[in-house]
């Protein structure tokens, strides 16, 4: 299955950085695309919990596929949302499905932001996106 | 100035993270472990493990003197006076609910319990949880801008219908000493029992119970350089006989049938199923250990750490520390950063502190924050430690600002 455009691109940038500064610049920059919430979208409904900072996943149907927003107070955890959002953005259900996404984080180089541990809001992301889908 | 930990090198640990290229500065959610306390879980697997207070054979008799030593080596570090009231159970949380079961036969509807504002969820959650099953009142001592109970509010909320007062004696997230003494004489005279959570503050002053003066204090082995699993409640021995049996089974039985049982007294009674012989053997090693160092170097080594943390953090722009903390850590937040922000760029650069609410969310919600880091010191870590942690800290801040 192939990258989707913006996935492909942001997998470029990501492996041409060097150390950790230029991957947190680049992760504040990917952050600053994310498509915004409204106020309406900010509900505790929409609230991934697991996560240390507020983070927030919406999740919504169209004919073939979902869209999904995602925000958070988190800079760097909003690059991290916006990697996501790249590579799963428009798939079919059947493509979402097949994606791997813990292949996709290490991939970036980022493997380690998928820790189970509390303080880090991606891994409970990843899996209330999956019960959301499926 | 370099100011060196004469220690550091008893914690083998400290310079396999040095390896690993990570600077430790969260003691405060666990500590290293001294080679004292490896060398004694070596021992005690490697010559033979065995059951306590089940068999009469050799092995059985040998680590049952082990562990009962270690009871008589805590009833003295802790000057506890007899080691019939030290109670071993699988950590502090696990003692602090083995008092809210056991003490919950005392409580009527409209008793009430009083507690800080600034519990860890720990000394706050069984408290709630009692209050909420028996109908009592639950009352929340402020407190002060500094991180301090309000004592004038606590001698006014702690009255006749206060059944029990439970309070920290160190906070995990402000770092301040709380006023125990005026605090617990005055529950004394509301005919209060009194619940003292030493988690924190065991590990950077070592207790006078007997001066202290509280019917019940907890502790945890892990965050004193001991091994997880095991925690420690103390009761004055008068306080001790109303904590009613909590958990059933293995050696706190007396005599069994199948429809009926008696159980022992505490301890041993309120040490249901094999407890964790070989934490506590190591828990008894790392007191040996920590006895054999000169106190008074430990605490000004920590005082003079502490003071060159806090003094660098208050020293930086747009730095926010919580309350006014006294001792062992301090907790921070940096104006229009956020605290996970500033955790990722930490980690990053190997800088271990936690980041977040510190299981104390209500306290959290209270300061209007939603998260905060902490950094945290053990007698292992030493003035370098710190200068990385800055110098991670300013670059950080320049690329998130």
């Amino acid at each position: 299955m192939s990258l989707p455009l913006e996935a492909a691109e942001a997998l470029l940038r990501f492996a041409e950085a060097q150390g950790w500064e230029q991957r947190a610049r680049l992760l504040m920059q990917m952050g600053d695309t994310l498509e915004p919430l409204s106020e309406a979208e900010k509900v505790e409904a929409n609230r991934v919990h697991g996560c240390e900072s507020v983070v927030w996943l919406v999740t919504e149907p169209r004919a073939k596929h979902w869209h999904f927003k995602a925000g958070s107070e988190a800079r760097l955890l909003r690059g991290l949302l916006a990697l996501l959002l790249v590579r799963v953005q428009g798939l079919t259900h059947e493509e979402l499905a097949q994606v791997d996404l813990r292949a996709w984080f290490t991939e970036l180089g980022l493997e380690r932001q998928l820790s189970p541990s509390r303080s880090n809001g991606l891994h409970a992301v990843l899996q209330r996106m999956s019960q959301a889908t499926a | 100035m370099f100011q060196p930990s004469p220690w550091r090198d008893d914690f083998p640990a400290i310079a396999a993270l040095h390896r690993q290229q990570q600077t430790y500065l969260d003691s405060a959610a666990t500590s290293q472990k001294p080679q004292a306390l490896l060398d004694a879980l070596a021992h005690y697997y490697g010559h033979g493990a065995a059951n306590v207070h089940r068999a009469q054979h050799v092995p059985g008799a040998l680590a049952t003197q082990a562990f009962e030593n270690c009871r008589a080596k805590l009833a003295a570090w802790l000057n506890a006076g007899s080691a019939e009231q030290i109670v071993f159970t699988h950590g502090a949380t696990s003692a602090l609910n083995l008092l809210a079961y056991g003490l919950e036969h005392g409580f009527e509807a409209g008793d009430e319990i009083a507690v800080s504002a600034l519990e860890h969820h720990a000394n706050l959650l069984p408290w709630q949880q009692l209050a909420r099953r028996r109908g009592l009142r639950l009352v929340i001592l402020p407190i002060d801008e500094q991180g301090q109970l309000d004592l004038d509010a606590a001698m006014q909320l702690i009255g006749p219908r206060t059944r029990l007062l439970a309070v920290s004696q160190l906070s995990n997230v402000l770092g301040t000493w709380q006023p125990l003494g005026p605090l617990l004489a005055h529950a004394r005279a509301q005919g209060a029992l009194s619940v003292v959570d030493g988690a924190q503050g065991v590990v950077h002053a070592r207790p006078d119970l007997q001066q202290l003066g509280c019917d019940f204090y907890v502790m945890s082995s892990h965050k004193l350089y001991g091994p997880d699993g095991v925690g420690v409640l103390y009761g004055r021995s008068q306080a001790l006989a109303h904590v009613r049996h909590w958990q059933f089974g293995g050696e706190m039985v007396h005599l069994a049938e199948y429809q009926q049982a008696s159980f022992r007294p505490a301890p041993l009674g309120l040490e249901a199923g094999t407890p964790p012989i070989a934490g506590v053997i190591g828990l008894g090693a790392t007191l040996d250990y920590l006895a054999s160092l000169d106190a008074k170097a430990v605490a000004s080594h920590e005082a003079r750490l502490h003071a060159l943390l806090l003094g660098g953090l208050q020293e930086r722009q747009g730095i926010r520390v919580l309350g006014a903390p006294q001792t062992a850590l301090v907790s921070f937040v940096v104006e229009g950063v956020h605290n996970a922000d500033i955790a990722h760029v930490l980690t990053e650069q190997g800088i271990a502190v936690r980041a977040g609410h510190h299981c104390a969310m209500p306290l959290l919600q209270h300061l209007g924050l939603d998260g905060a880091i902490r950094v945290s010191l053990g007698l292992y870590n030493d003035s370098d430690d710190l200068q990385r942690f800055f110098d991670a800290l300013d670059q950080g801040l320049e690329l998130l600002r």
